[in-house]
């Protein structure tokens, strides 16, 4: 029988109270702003955007400042507030052909047209702590060379003009949403790549990871990486035609990989695809990789028993908001649950002792 | 699509970029003290997103975005709609005052005072960035392995 706690009220509203002053730290230093974090933690704000699944920058800083840099509380939060907002509708497809990069490099091609462009990376950097940035120190000027722009066409394009790597073709049809109706499988890769799109970065980096170490074998180049702004239209009613309501900043990944053919397929190229919402390379990646590992059935390719492979296995344990609720709801109160079991024990070892007497006497 | 609404897409779309509180200032007094009427009072709430496997392929469902709306009639019952990407009801509301001055006599002083300046920054917004990112364009080469 479940027996509900009563009582602690005041312990909690205590608890609470610190847990505020807390968050503030030491008063003599200052307090952050929520723009500060916006501003200068925005991959923090990017990684909480994208696993939270709204875009809203402002939202993202705020509920990191309040869950003390705790990025999965944080994204709790987001996806709580999400709910109570009324939904004015879907947008047309982002065409991320039109994204103006800041950031767009191919490990496959050296020379593509639009140029490789570095952006504000991490790569090529020592790793070595900066003691300047503990300084106070000056910030130097990013170089700017003026230019004019040109187009940056996707580079799995050049390998379809010579029909060696499998086409994207749309199929017109309206995509399920796991927001709107619970995750079942099977599960079509429109599906897919939205669960995998809002699933926890470390998930994903350890599933893709693995099938690079060699469970569901599939060697990826990383075809084409970019990142940037496009452009977001919606259709609006009032006016009969589509507009644009707003620009947001995506992480899009392609990967290509070896396909040696199969009983429906000739020998080519296959892709992986990975967007995610801000810049967020290391998660666009993973998925990606992810993407391409759980394509197996349609390519024609071997279950190996790989746990990339597995839909229901990546699908169902790659949200860390269902995850951490279920986790961490075993630390919640359960003394009625645990009494049973005491009792079932005591009883076992009451039997068992019995008949060690038993035994003993005969 | 005609003329009229491939324009009014355009700076729709201008307002809806416009950095906070940028529409607000631009509009002049003039067009502060119109006399108006909300049809739809600003209201905040998402759009799912779209994007495309393969980003040509399939649509799927990549998240939501928080967006603010609004619709506003002048006293010549003009009606101006406005969305702006973000919670920003002030400035959903400046949007649909611009989109609905743009479809009365104000509106070469409106493209004058406010459109042209929100499309100058954003231009200069641009090619800031894109100068920025054309300034890390590398030219990766091979080296000669020595096979020749």
């Amino acid at each position: 029988m479940y027996v509900a706690v009563k009582g602690g009220e005041r312990a909690i509203e205590n608890a609470h109270a610190w847990l505020a002053e807390e968050r503030r730290g030491d008063p003599s230093i200052d307090e952050l702003s929520v723009a500060q974090i916006r501003e200068q933690l925005s991959l923090a704000v990017n990684r909480v955007m994208a696993e939270g699944s709204l875009f809203d920058p402002d939202l993202a800083a705020l509920a990191i400042k309040q869950a003390r840099g705790d990025l999965i509380e944080a994204i709790f939060l987001i996806r709580a507030y999400r709910t109570t907002l009324p939904r004015f509708g879907s947008s047309e497809p982002i065409e991320t052909s039109d994204m103006q990069c800041d950031r767009r490099i191919s490990a496959t091609f050296k020379d593509v047209p639009g140029g490789q462009i570095l952006g504000p990376t991490f790569d090529y950097t020592h790793r070595l702590i900066d003691f300047k940035l503990a300084a106070d120190g000056e910030i130097p000027d990013a170089a700017e060379v003026p230019t004019d722009p040109e187009p940056v066409p996707h580079v799995t394009g050049f390998l379809n003009k010579e029909g060696l790597i499998e086409e994207a073709l749309d199929d017109e049809e309206a995509p399920r949403d796991l927001t709107r109706e619970p995750l079942e499988l099977p599960a079509d890769r429109a599906l897919r790549l939205q669960a995998l799109t809002r699933a926890d970065e470390g998930f994903t980096l350890g599933m893709a990871y693995s099938t690079q170490r060699g469970y569901a074998r599939n060697h990826a180049f990383v075809g084409e990486l970019r990142i940037g702004t496009v452009p977001v239209e919606m259709d609006i009613p009032e006016l009969g035609f589509a507009i644009e309501i707003g620009e947001i900043t995506v992480t899009e990944c392609e990967s290509v990989n070896q396909f040696k053919g199969s009983k429906t397929e000739r020998p080519q190229f296959t892709r992986g695809y990975g967007l995610v919402f801000g810049q967020t390379e290391r998660k666009a990646i993973s998925m990606a990789l992810v993407d391409r590992a759980l394509r197996w059935e349609e390519l024609g390719e071997d279950f190996v028993g790989a746990p990339a492979q597995d839909a229901e296995f990546v699908l169902y344990h790659g949200d860390n908001i269902q995850a951490t609720g279920f986790l961490e709801h075993i630390k919640l109160p359960h003394y009625v649950d645990f009494q049973s079991e005491l009792e079932l024990v005591r009883k076992l070892r009451r039997e068992a002792g019995a008949s060690q007497v038993q035994e003993a006497a005969e | 699509m005609t003329e009229n609404q491939t324009e009014r897409k355009a700076w729709m779309g201008l307002l809806a970029r416009a950095p906070e509180g940028r529409v607000a200032e631009l509009i002049d007094a003039h067009a502060l003290n119109q006399t108006m009427s909300h049809l739809r009072p600003p209201e905040i709430g998402s759009v799912m997103v779209q994007g495309r496997a393969g980003g040509t392929g399939a649509a799927f469902n990549l998240g939501e975005m928080t967006v603010t709306r609004c619709t506003l009639r002048l006293d010549c019952s003009t009606v101006g709609h406005g969305h702006v990407q973000g919670r920003r009801k002030a400035d959903a509301e400046a949007a649909a005052l611009v989109d609905a001055l743009m479809q009365t006599d104000a509106a070469d002083r409106v493209r004058d005072t406010v459109l042209d300046v929100l499309e100058e920054e954003e231009r200069l917004r641009r090619a800031t960035r894109a100068a920025k990112a054309a300034a890390t364009k590398v030219d990766f080469f091979t080296m000669v392995r020595g096979e020749d």
